[in-house]
């Protein structure tokens, strides 16, 4: 098991937004998650991400602990940044640096990495070397090879959001989160989203998905899980969650979407 | 033509007499900046914090002191210290300078502050957050990511103020400063064995608008270096 989540709790004032969640997931797979507005899919990312701090429940990576909402809460930045740094988040807006060129953007978080190297020092032109190299590499993958030079302001959105994929795939999280990727794009630029999503499963990327997309959902995930109202409400195989939910609340939601 | 005549037999009086008052301004305007954009940020921080008495009491301050006029600030400032008895500023033109240099100070910084706010507010919280996911520091995010967003933003409100600056410096003649101002303004009595012209008051706006000049330049040269992005 890589990731196990357990139970969590989160709540912003009065509102409670997570009301146990829970779910697991293996190494190489990819899990989407659904639900309609409101569910608390975004939270739950950005709670895994550490950009929020959930007020109860369990985390555990490996099958270890990395976080525990009981433990104080008086955690060191510094401990909790290098926990981050096993999960990459690709945002529904990019959030590009827009004052840097696309592959500056890819190269920023690990050049800064590096610099805690003990070895950074001695080995300076050899490390930026070799990520400039792995930076290009990705980009290659994600088809932006001939766009490496160009400043944000100058792409499409779907290839904002290719730059925005390469530049958390660059930190080799050992899980990546996607939350809605296409829903800020054009509906003629999902496609191109959707189809590097996909190439990243075949090389067994691990992978978490919250999508409004059923049928890619369906088709690439090896686990498909289903949040209403803050709580896990069904989760299993793809055909098991669409095909043949038994869950009124489920059917509804994918009935709706089908309407659409 | 008599008129063309006596300013060019004056200006060899009137110049360096004009050169000498705008010396003052410069020192003013210098010093206004190098007090006031540290501590607007200051200021601005004050203004953002979420410790409630800190934060209300600076919007108060800058309330005061962007609703009243600079003019009066300055009045105050200088003339109220001796009349509740204890002239601090003495009656020479250093004195004066140190007044107007502290009224000028805060007035810019409370106008700096909102300036500095709607720069810091107006960056994303996504870019905070897509550097923290990408494990930067708190240090870093605002170093590599904010910093130089908020500066972009911040360039165009600041010329602004700046270039105001440069001719609200010219309120200090109300304390008696001597600026450029002032030191065109004396030979309309009597200076440098000048009397009664009023040609070289006129001829201290040549000095405004070469500045204002050079500064609308070089802030148009530092927003076209950031207009790179976004
Ligand atoms: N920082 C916050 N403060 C207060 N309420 C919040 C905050 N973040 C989220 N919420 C509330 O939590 C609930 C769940 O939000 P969340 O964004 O997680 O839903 P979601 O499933 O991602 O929805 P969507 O499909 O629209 O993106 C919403 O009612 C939202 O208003
Ligand atoms: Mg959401």
């Amino acid at each position: 098991m890589i990731l196990e989540i357990k139970d969590l709790y989160k709540s912003f004032g009065r509102t409670d937004v997570l009301k146990g969640v829970s779910f697991s997931m293996e190494e190489g797979e990819v899990l989407s998650i659904l639900g309609s507005s409101g569910s608390g899919k975004t939270t739950l990312l950005r709670c895994i991400n550490f950009l929020e701090r959930a007020d109860k429940g369990q985390i555990l990576l490996d099958g270890e602990l990395l976080f525990d909402a009981a433990e104080e809460k008086t955690a060191k930045a510094k401990e909790i940044r290098k926990k981050q740094l096993n999960f990459g988040l690709v945002f529904q807006d990019f959030n590009l640096f827009p004052q840097y060129s696309v592959i500056e953007n890819v190269m920023l978080a690990p050049k800064l990495l590096a610099k805690e190297a003990p070895d950074f020092k001695t080995n300076k032109n050899h490390i930026y070397e070799e990520i400039r190299h792995n930076a290009e590499d990705i980009l290659d993958r994600v088809g932006l090879s001939e766009k490496l030079d160009n400043y944000p302001c100058k792409l499409s959105g779907g290839q904002k959001q290719r730059v925005s994929i390469a530049r958390a795939l660059a930190l080799k999280p050992r899980i990546l989160f996607f939350d809605e990727p296409t829903s800020a794009l054009d509906p003629e630029l999902t496609g191109e989203i959707l189809k590097v999503i996909r190439s990243l499963a075949a090389q067994n990327i691990t992978m978490v998905i919250v999508t409004h997309e059923i049928d890619f959902a369906y088709s690439v995930s090896d686990k498909i899980i289903f949040m209403s109202d803050g709580v896990v409400i069904e989760s299993g195989t793809p055909d098991e969650v669409i095909n043949n939910s038994s869950n009124e609340r489920t059917k509804m939601f994918l009935q709706k979407l089908s309407e659409k | 033509m008599q008129l063309i005549n006596r300013i060019i037999e004056q200006f060899p009086i009137v110049f360096p007499a004009l050169n000498m008052g705008f010396l003052q301004t410069l020192k003013l305007f210098a010093i206004t900046l190098v007090g006031a954009l540290p501590l607007g940020l200051i200021i601005s921080f004050g203004s953002m914090t979420k410790f409630k008495p800190i934060s209300l009491l600076t919007r108060v301050v800058v309330w005061i002191v962007r609703g009243s006029p600079l003019m009066l600030q300055l009045m105050i400032i200088y003339y109220l210290p001796g009349l509740v008895g204890k002239n601090i500023w003495g009656g020479g033109e250093s004195g004066r300078f140190i007044a107007a240099a502290i009224a000028f100070i805060m007035n810019y910084a409370c106008y700096f502050s909102e300036i500095y706010r709607g720069g810091i507010q107006g960056v994303p919280v996504g870019q905070q957050e897509a550097g923290q996911v990408l494990g930067l520091t708190k240090t870093q995010v605002f170093f590599k990511v904010t910093l130089l967003q908020m500066v972009k933003r911040i360039v165009p409100p600041m010329s602004n103020e700046i270039i105001t600056l440069v001719k609200d410096t010219s309120l200090a003649r109300i304390i008696a400063l001597q600026e450029i101002i002032w030191a065109g303004g004396a030979f309309m009595k009597s200076s440098h064995g000048i009397q009664g012209q009023i040609w070289p008051l006129f001829f201290t706006g040549v000095y405004y608008l070469a500045f204002c000049g050079i500064l609308t330049l070089l802030f148009g040269y530092i927003e076209k270096k950031l207009s790179y992005f976004e």
